[in-house]
């Protein structure tokens, strides 16, 4: 269940709007953030919030990229499989028989597409062009944007969200 | 190099502040226009600098105000569409990340042009940093008397708020962001017009950032001023150009709208990586036609580019090299397009995925000569879709037929990519 505080802070955000139906897409953000995916029970705990029922919710959750149904780890790996992207990487193939960013992550990783690793912490999403096309090739984690992604600045990625992840474990 | 403009206050670690924004003439333009410039009259500045909307399409941005009826209802909206997910296309975040005001002063304008009460920045989530850039400006704007109700301490009230998208392509189209933001399932509704029936049913205005960007200097300097930014007659204003790809620097340049594609390639991007030949680009991001070597002088401009049957687009450039396999590149722009259809009308729904098809059994050699003509065929049914979605799917594989079908022939000739371990 929602924590009361969260709860009434939603319901303050969805008063404020003109219409709460407005506030759908932020209210499944919150709600995903507090889960850590957008789970069954987040879904209709925020349609009640939104005063929508249960199946309007999940047309719009399961239409948008950046909603999760399903469990993901704490860093989701959105790599951009834009044209850009796809281009600037050397060993690229669009068939998939050689390696790729995916594949090296998923290997990295020892996940399949869509998989979360065992520690909980990464899950690897092939995502549409995140418009970092300068950077190519690209990755977007919890909003931030990583390129140009050679092997080594992926494996020094991984490490150093490893650490901000103990390091915020130590915190609490 | 031409006068900078739209990135005139750019620096590469932060956005400009409210006060530098001031020290180069921000907000001049909005304290002038409240002080008594017409509605209409700020509507015929627009009109006469000739600037055309900044998002794709091209449409003149002071027209589509004029189409908002005088008698219209309210409350009204005006959109900054900052969604930009055109493949390869980036402008609009480099935009809001160096000078943010521009876009929200131009938004402000658009907000009066139009007599309009709110205006809603619709933001992708990729772009999230920059969403916050906003969020911030917005606070400091309502202490300084910039947004709100008396705006300078005329009778004008306005307020803007932030949506961010959950992402998917579909969204940058106005109608459909219109249903986005609205808290429905987004696809493009062609039911009536956006200035009579937007956002909740009320007279609605969807504008690029870019395009708003451009409105304060439009005001500050003239109609004129403006036209004769251009490096062709017919132009009017700078342009950002993106160019991405196996360019030395790939980047975002603002030069002259109509500045020729081999100069923005060649020597503001610093030309073709080391050792790469150019083979093909795209000029306006995934939507747009490949564009062979022999059009590489062709102007950068709406007119020019529809002359040799192309399109300026989000003119964000994606330079391929002569290691590209295009069949490939096109295979991947498929696969994208058929992934975001909204699914909404049946050419695109299920005429893309057999683009798609057709694409990969060439890349895989497996297919035969019949494909060539049902791929050609396929590209012009999506001209019946509902929206500009799949006419735009369509456009790089048109590209591809029009000036590559060698390349495509290699592929079943020899029964495999003949790329593959290049």
């Amino acid at each position: 269940m929602l924590p009361q505080k969260l709860k009434k802070k939603l319901q303050k955000v969805i008063r404020a709007a003109d219409y709460s139906r407005e506030k759908a897409v932020d209210v499944m953000y919150a709600v995903q953030r507090h889960y850590g995916y957008l789970s069954d029970e987040g879904l209709a705990e925020s349609a009640a919030l939104l005063g929508m029922s249960e199946l309007e919710l999940e047309e719009l959750a399961t239409f948008y990229d950046f909603i999760y149904r399903s469990p993901v780890g704490k860093f989701v790996l959105h790599v951009c499989d834009g044209v850009v992207c796809w281009m600037c990487h050397e060993q690229w193939s669009c068939t998939g028989e050689e390696e790729s960013i995916v594949t090296y992550l998923c290997a990295r990783l020892g996940v399949e597409v869509g998989e979360t690793t065992d520690d909980g912490l990464f899950t690897v999403l092939p995502s549409a062009c995140i418009g970092f096309c300068e950077f190519a090739p690209a990755m977007l984690v919890n909003g931030r944007a990583y390129g140009p992604l050679t092997p080594e600045y992926l494996d020094e990625i991984l490490d150093q969200l490893r650490k901000e992840h103990d390091e915020l474990a130590v915190d609490r | 190099m031409g006068e900078k403009v739209l990135l005139q206050n750019r620096r590469r670690d932060r956005p400009a502040t409210l006060d530098e924004y001031r020290d180069s003439g921000g907000y001049q333009a909005l304290a002038t226009v409240l002080k008594g410039v017409e509605p209409r009259e700020l509507i015929q500045m627009v009109l006469d600098s000739g600037l055309r909307g900044r998002g794709g399409a091209g449409f003149p941005a002071g027209r589509k105000w004029s189409f908002l009826r005088q008698e219209a209802p309210h409350p009204r909206y005006i959109i900054p569409n900052t969604d930009e997910m055109e493949p390869g296309t980036f402008k609009d975040r480099v935009l809001v990340g160096c000078d943010p005001h521009q876009i929200i002063e131009g938004t402000i304008l658009a907000g009066y042009a139009n007599q309009a009460e709110r205006a809603v920045i619709f933001i992708r989530p990729s772009y999230e940093l920059e969403a916050k850039v906003f969020e911030r400006e917005f606070s400091l704007l309502r202490e300084e008397g910039l947004l709100g109700e008396n705006i300078l301490g005329s009778k004008f009230d306005f307020e803007i708020t932030l949506h961010r998208s959950a992402g998917r392509y579909i969204c940058g189209e106005a109608s459909a962001q219109v249903k986005a933001i609205q808290g429905e399932r987004p696809r493009p509704d062609k039911e009536g017009h956006m200035t009579e029936s937007g956002l909740w049913g009320q007279p609605t205005i969807v504008n690029n950032v870019e395009t708003l960007a451009c409105v304060p200097h439009i005001v500050r300097n003239g109609g004129e001023w403006f036209k004769n930014l251009a490096a062709t007659p017919e132009g009017a204003g700078t342009k950002l150009y993106g160019v991405s790809g196996m360019v030395e620097r790939p980047d975002c340049y603002e030069l002259p709208i109509g500045t020729p594609l081999r100069e923005i390639i060649f020597e503001h991007a610093g030309g073709m990586k080391a050792g790469r030949r150019f083979k093909a680009c795209l000029t306006g991001g995934a939507s747009t036609k490949l564009l062979p070597e022999k059009h590489l002088d062709v102007r950068m401009d709406f007119e020019a580019l529809a002359k040799i049957g192309h399109r300026l687009g989000t003119a964000a450039v994606v330079v391929f090299d002569e290691n590209a396999c295009l069949v490939s590149a096109c295979l991947n722009l498929l696969t994208f397009f058929t992934r975001e259809s909204c699914g909404w009308c049946t050419p695109c729904r299920e005429g893309l995925p057999y683009m798609r098809h057709l694409l990969r059994s060439i890349e895989l050699g497996e297919a035969d000569e019949d494909c060539i003509p049902r791929l050609k065929e396929m590209t012009e049914m999506m001209d019946h879709s509902y929206c500009a979605f799949a006419p735009g799917a369509a456009a790089p594989v048109k590209g591809l037929l029009e000036y590559f079908e060698d390349e495509v022939r290699e592929h079943l000739v020899r029964g495999c990519c003949p790329y593959k371990g290049v």
